[in-house]
């Protein structure tokens, strides 16, 4: 399962204003974080974690399994191959905007390392009472009221819907196994396909809820994997920016028509979950049907 | 950002593509002059933005200058997509023996970039499709000559076009990752009588989020300018944009204009997508959507408030949000109130919902009452927020 309670955190780029405001509400939570870097701000502390100049000055004196990336987009994929040279399980990129060639490079470069990327543009993940990676939940009143543990895992292409999905189910009693911002790009890391294969073979989650969104193939794939080998679990799925479906003018250029067809449509996504099995609430408030 | 076809043409021909260069005029008597010029069989087509111009008659060839005028007078009083024609281009007509299709693209499925050939170019690739060839690409390396050979190969090519169509695609992978190219496709490719190949339109779109790396590319044209709606931006969302560029932190703007009455202030991404179908199903009429993430600053906030009330109908507010993470709840209570008094209205008359829980969440609902307005807490969901606004507008 992703996040191991007793795993190390690094947190690179560790004194930014939103990384700062982070580690306090991840630490606050319980997360076990080690150490930061920031290259020329070596020797400061955040909220008492020592900050180092390089990945491999932290690594003489910790022993991170995950990390999580809150730098500037144009430097996320230098940070991520300066973590990457050690063994890593996780790395979370939280950046958003990040150029799409190099998130591209970066996941190839995880995938060859063993190490599995969620992001970027990722809010973060969550195991209610265990531990947070990330900005999931916010503060910790937040996070408490809006989280507790529980059987459903919660899977989300937006950030912000993590949460208001996960505050919803809680509010009904459902609690979560685990909420994962897959991050809101074309391309990331960790996609529901591969969550989902995660999923099955953890004992606690019993179901899961997906956010989807227009573009993108996740949705797709993710109908065509439970198609093919079928899955333990119960899935509902709530899609929006169906408005979004009416606005698409004509194509610019055949290229995207020739490797997509006509993927990434809401309206095709939801008719690809639902042949599928997946339960797709149309109304936001269904999403708890049969969970 | 996109390009339009003689741009593409420029920037692509900086990586070794062979390409028929057109000149670019905004009147039909430069375009007549131009023909006359050139002294042969010419090929005039409107410069938009978008494919499918030789369905929508926006490609026309001319023999004289007399058709020129006619071709060139009904091409830039043509509107393309909802977008008037201000630019034409006109090139010698070439003739080709046979006409392919090359491009890049993202395979996002497999989160790889990929080249593409097919043995039949032009308007109707997407269906003929006959024969197709599909490489994808290594991110680092790109494709190498003798893979685009292999492609050609494929496809069924010989002799020296394939040679040169393994080079072509090669260039063409090696600009599409220097671009940061999202699509970089020649359609037609045309294979000329001596076996040469020469890039008939090409097409370039680049990825918004590398235009730190691309400046060059972008400042040479600057870019076509389409947003969601596939039209130029709307001053509305102009202004949007200024106000979300104003400050890095935090996004307020991502902002598409509509036709209703009913402002939002929506986020996040999720969220705003979410809201604006709920408000749809209602029957509510949307004076906008927007986006707002991350932690935007109360300035941009307030910024943006006013603007909404800019447009015209637009007296009503409703501001929804997800329950937020790392947003403050707080800042953007205290920059709704300063933005709807800064455009000389009354937070309690005008601001119809304000639904934005999780962090500093109390800290908001204080703001919000001070203001005199109640704001509504998490068990009031996002679908039941939008119906609320659309009863109250």
């Amino acid at each position: 399962m992703l996040l191991d309670p007793k795993a190390e955190i690094m947190v690179q780029g560790i004194t930014g204003r939103e990384a700062s405001s982070m580690v306090e509400d991840m630490l606050a939570y319980g997360s076990r974080i080690g150490g930061g870097v920031t290259p020329g701000k070596g020797g400061q502390t955040v909220h008492g974690v020592p900050v180092y100049d390089t990945v491999a000055e932290l690594m003489e004196h910790h022993n991170p399994t995950i990390t999580v990336i809150s730098v500037p987009a144009p430097a996320v994929l230098d940070a991520a191959m300066e973590a990457l040279y050690f063994p890593l399980d996780l790395c979370l990129v939280m950046s958003e905007r990040v150029p799409r060639l190099d998130t591209c490079k970066l996941v190839q470069m995880a995938a060859k390392r063993g190490c599995t990327v969620i992001g970027p543009n990722s809010l973060g993940l969550i195991r209610p009472g265990v531990a947070k990676l990330g900005t999931v939940g916010g503060r910790l009143d937040n996070v408490q009221r809006s989280y507790c543990p529980g059987e459903a895992a919660v899977l989300s292409r937006s950030g912000g819907m993590t949460t208001e999905i996960a505050s919803f189910l809680t509010s009904r009693g459902i609690g979560q196994s685990i909420a994962v911002g897959i991050g809101g790009d074309a391309i990331v890391g960790a996609s529901f396909l591969d969550l989902i294969e995660l999923l099955e073979t953890d004992d606690q989650t019993k179901s899961v809820v997906i956010y989807g969104e227009p573009g993108g193939t996740a949705e797709e794939d993710l109908a065509a994997r439970l198609i093919q080998k079928g899955s333990r679990l119960r899935v509902n799925a709530f899609l929006s920016g169906t408005f979004v479906d009416d606005l698409q003018g004509v194509r610019f250029g055949h290229a995207a028509v020739i490797v997509e067809g006509e993927r990434g449509s809401v309206a095709g996504k939801k008719a690809a979950l639902r042949a599928a099995g997946v339960f797709v609430a149309d109304e936001f408030e269904e999403i708890t049907t049969g969970l | 950002m996109k390009f339009l076809e003689h741009q593409s043409k420029s920037i692509l021909g900086q990586f070794g593509l062979a390409f028929n260069h057109p000149v670019v005029v905004t009147s039909t008597s430069e375009a007549v002059d131009e023909v006359q010029r050139l002294n042969t069989k010419a090929v005039l087509k409107a410069q938009v933005p978008m494919g499918g111009r030789g369905k929508a008659g926006a490609v026309r060839i001319v023999a004289a200058a007399t058709s020129a005028e006619t071709a060139a007078n009904d091409l830039l009083n043509m509107k393309l997509g909802g977008q008037p024609v201000h630019q034409i281009s006109v090139e010698p007509f070439v003739p080709v023996k046979r006409e392919i299709y090359v491009g890049a693209t993202w395979d996002l499925g497999v989160k790889l970039p990929v080249a593409l050939l097919q043995s039949t170019g032009g308007v109707d690739v997407e269906r003929g499709a006959d024969t197709t060839a599909v490489k994808h690409l290594d991110p680092w390396d790109g494709l190498a000559p003798f893979q685009g050979r292999q492609m050609a190969r494929n496809i069924g090519l010989t002799g020296r076009s394939l040679i040169e169509l393994g080079t072509t695609i090669s260039c063409l992978c090696r600009a599409f990752l220097d671009l940061d190219a999202v699509t970089a496709e020649i359609n037609p490719l045309g294979i000329c009588t001596d076996g040469q190949l020469l890039g008939l339109d090409a097409r370039l779109e680049i990825d918004d989020d590398a235009g730190h790396r691309q400046a060059k590319a972008i400042a040479q044209f600057g870019h076509a300018g389409t947003g969601a709606n596939h039209r130029p931006p709307t001053p509305l969302e102009v202004e949007a944009e200024r106000i979300d560029a104003t400050d890095h932190r935090g996004v307020a703007g991502r902002l598409v204009e509509f036709d209703g009455d009913l402002g939002l202030l929506i986020g996040g991404g999720g969220a705003s997508l979410t809201v604006f179908d709920a408000v749809l199903h209602h029957g509510g009429r949307p004076a906008n959507y927007c986006e707002i993430g991350g932690n935007p600053t109360t300035e941009k906030i307030a910024a943006l408030t006013t603007l909404l009330f800019t447009k015209k109908g637009v007296n009503k507010l409703a501001v929804i949000m997800n329950v937020v993470n790392n947003t403050r709840a707080d800042v953007i209570a205290a920059g709704v109130v300063a933005g709807v008094r800064a455009a000389g209205l009354e937070p309690e008359t005008v601001i119809s919902v304000f639904r934005v829980p999780g962090s500093w969440e109390p800290e908001a609902q204080a703001i919000m009452a001070a203001a005199g307005v109640q704001a509504l807490g998490r068990e009031v969901s996002l679908d039941r927020a939008a119906l609320l606004a659309v009863e109250r507008s």
